[in-house]
């Protein structure tokens, strides 16, 4: 049986890990490659590294803070931040990471889950979804996507467009919910149960989780890994201490 | 990581390129294990380095395809036929198959008998994160353990002939298989942590053929390339 992953988010701005509260205030929290380690250590089953300020800046993920990560961990590494094209990907991937994800560059142009897929497959297509709640025709989950990290509403439905991105070829969804980010109280159940059911490929839960009990219920709701950032990285949880407490509440994780 | 042509030698890990993989993940994993791997750029390099691994990130067509653009295919499968030391990475154990219902119109090397397979539709796909391989006692190398797997696809039975492992999502399929000095894993050993170096390290160590052939051959100081 396949173990839930438990998923320490990197978020990385100028070479530096930050985090912040819905996408702003973000404070430095260290050395990506530092803390990689110690999370692979610990028992991190992969890492995301995102670029939080890649696309407003024009630019992909900083290759170096890739490699010095790469050469660290021996655990998946997933990265995401500014790729538009399935060449940025592949220079990604050439750079250390294992499966690269997208966002804004995908709702402006929906061919790149394709492109992506057919030359790297499906499991290194990753997409990442910021969605927030709105009350909108034009979104009647309830749930809206959001691009450029979180400061523009596409006017698409986050359900509809995750099943097209499915059908296209993305082989995950990394779900953020906006509204919850960095916010410790606990996922967005809902925005879980609603992508869910639309589609057929695994679900990474981001965004608000701050213990075991937050992640056994968005396991529940239908996700099969979680993202946490914060938490780990200020130390509230180790990973270890975090799976304990995970296969106490009778999650399957990894030891 | 460059495709530098150097000597063979007891440290030479070549990586056949097919098509753009995650090479980079591998090479860590390797240098880790303090081997100085580099990329293979001929079939000459294939036949002639001590250990040759076959990444695979991509699809079973595209491949192929690249296998066969750049004629490596018979020098690979020579390799694995002499059960000389090498290493097929998930869509690298897919190619050793004869086929695969993700192309049906594409020959894979025939190396090893049997059909590739889509996996249960039951769960979900792909197969993404850290699952359970059974592995049988007198295996070299495969042990019974949690790894990371990346796949849509694979193989439904141990085929004929050699050592299997494993595994189960949904259905049941092949999570590793080994004869000789070849291992093929559905997993990434280059991406399973302490348990994948062990692997890896059991590969480089224990190949039937690998110690044998630095012996038959000249000192490293006096190799050339065998390009």
């Amino acid at each position: 049986m396949l173990n839930v992953r438990v998923i320490p988010c990197l978020d990385v701005r100028d070479g530096r890990v930050v985090k912040g509260v819905r996408f702003d205030n973000l404070e430095d929290q260290g050395d990506p490659a530092r803390l990689a380690r110690r999370y692979e250590r610990e028992g991190a089953d992969e890492i995301v590294i995102l670029d939080v300020s890649a696309t407003a800046e024009g630019r992909v993920a900083r290759f170096e803070t890739v490699g010095r990560v790469r050469d660290e961990i021996s655990i998946p590494l997933t990265v995401g931040g500014g790729v538009r094209t399935a060449e940025d990907a592949g220079a990604l991937l050439e750079a250390g990471a294992d499966r690269v994800a997208v966002n804004t560059a995908a709702v402006e142009r929906p061919e790149l889950l394709s492109e992506i897929a057919t030359r790297f497959g499906a499991q290194c297509a990753v997409l990442a979804l910021d969605a927030g709640a709105v009350s909108d025709e034009a979104c009647p989950s309830g749930f809206g996507v959001l691009t450029h990290s979180g400061k523009r509403l596409a006017g698409l439905d986050a359900a509809d467009w995750s099943r097209r991105a499915a059908e296209l070829g993305a082989g995950e969804i990394l779900l953020t919910s906006f509204d919850r980010d960095g916010t410790r109280s606990g996922y967005d159940l809902a925005l879980i149960e609603t992508i869910r059911e639309a589609v057929p490929v695994p679900i990474v839960a981001s965004g608000g989780g701050a213990h075991a009990g937050h992640m056994c219920a968005a396991i529940e709701a239908g996700a099969d890994a979680v993202l946490a950032a914060s938490i780990f990285h200020q130390g509230d949880w180790s990973i270890g201490r975090l799976k304990d407490r995970l296969q106490q509440l009778g999650v399957a994780v990894r030891r | 990581m460059s495709a530098a042509r150097v000597a063979t030698g007891p440290d030479d890990v070549g990586i056949v390129p097919t098509g753009v993989a995650n090479l980079e993940a591998v090479a860590a994993a390797f240098r880790r294990l303090g081997k100085t791997p580099r990329l293979l750029d001929s079939a000459a390099g294939i036949s002639s380095a001590a250990y040759v691994v076959l990444p695979g990130v991509g699809s079973f067509a595209g491949g192929m395809a690249e296998l066969r653009r750049r004629g490596w295919g018979a020098a690979v499968r020579r390799r694995v036929e002499e059960g000389r030391p090498t290493l097929a990475i998930c869509l690298g154990l897919q190619l050793l198959c004869e086929e695969s219902e993700e192309a049906p119109d594409t020959a894979g090397l025939g190396c090893v008998p049997g059909r590739v397979v889509r996996l249960a539709e039951s769960r979900r796909l792909p197969q993404l994160g850290w699952n359970r391989v059974a592995a049988p006692a007198g295996a070299t190398f495969l042990r019974s353990s949690v790894v990371y797997f990346a796949n849509s696809y694979g193989l439904e039975a141990g085929p004929a002939g050699w050592t299997a492992a494993m595994g189960r999502h949904g259905s049941r399929f092949v999570a590793g298989l080994e004869r000789g000095g070849v291992l093929a894993c559905q997993f990434h050993p280059e991406l399973s942590g302490k348990v994948g170096a062990g692997l890896l390290k059991r590969w480089l160590e224990q190949s039937p053929g690998a110690a044998a052939a630095f012996e038959r051959r000249a000192p490293r100081s006096t190799l050339v390339a065998a390009c």
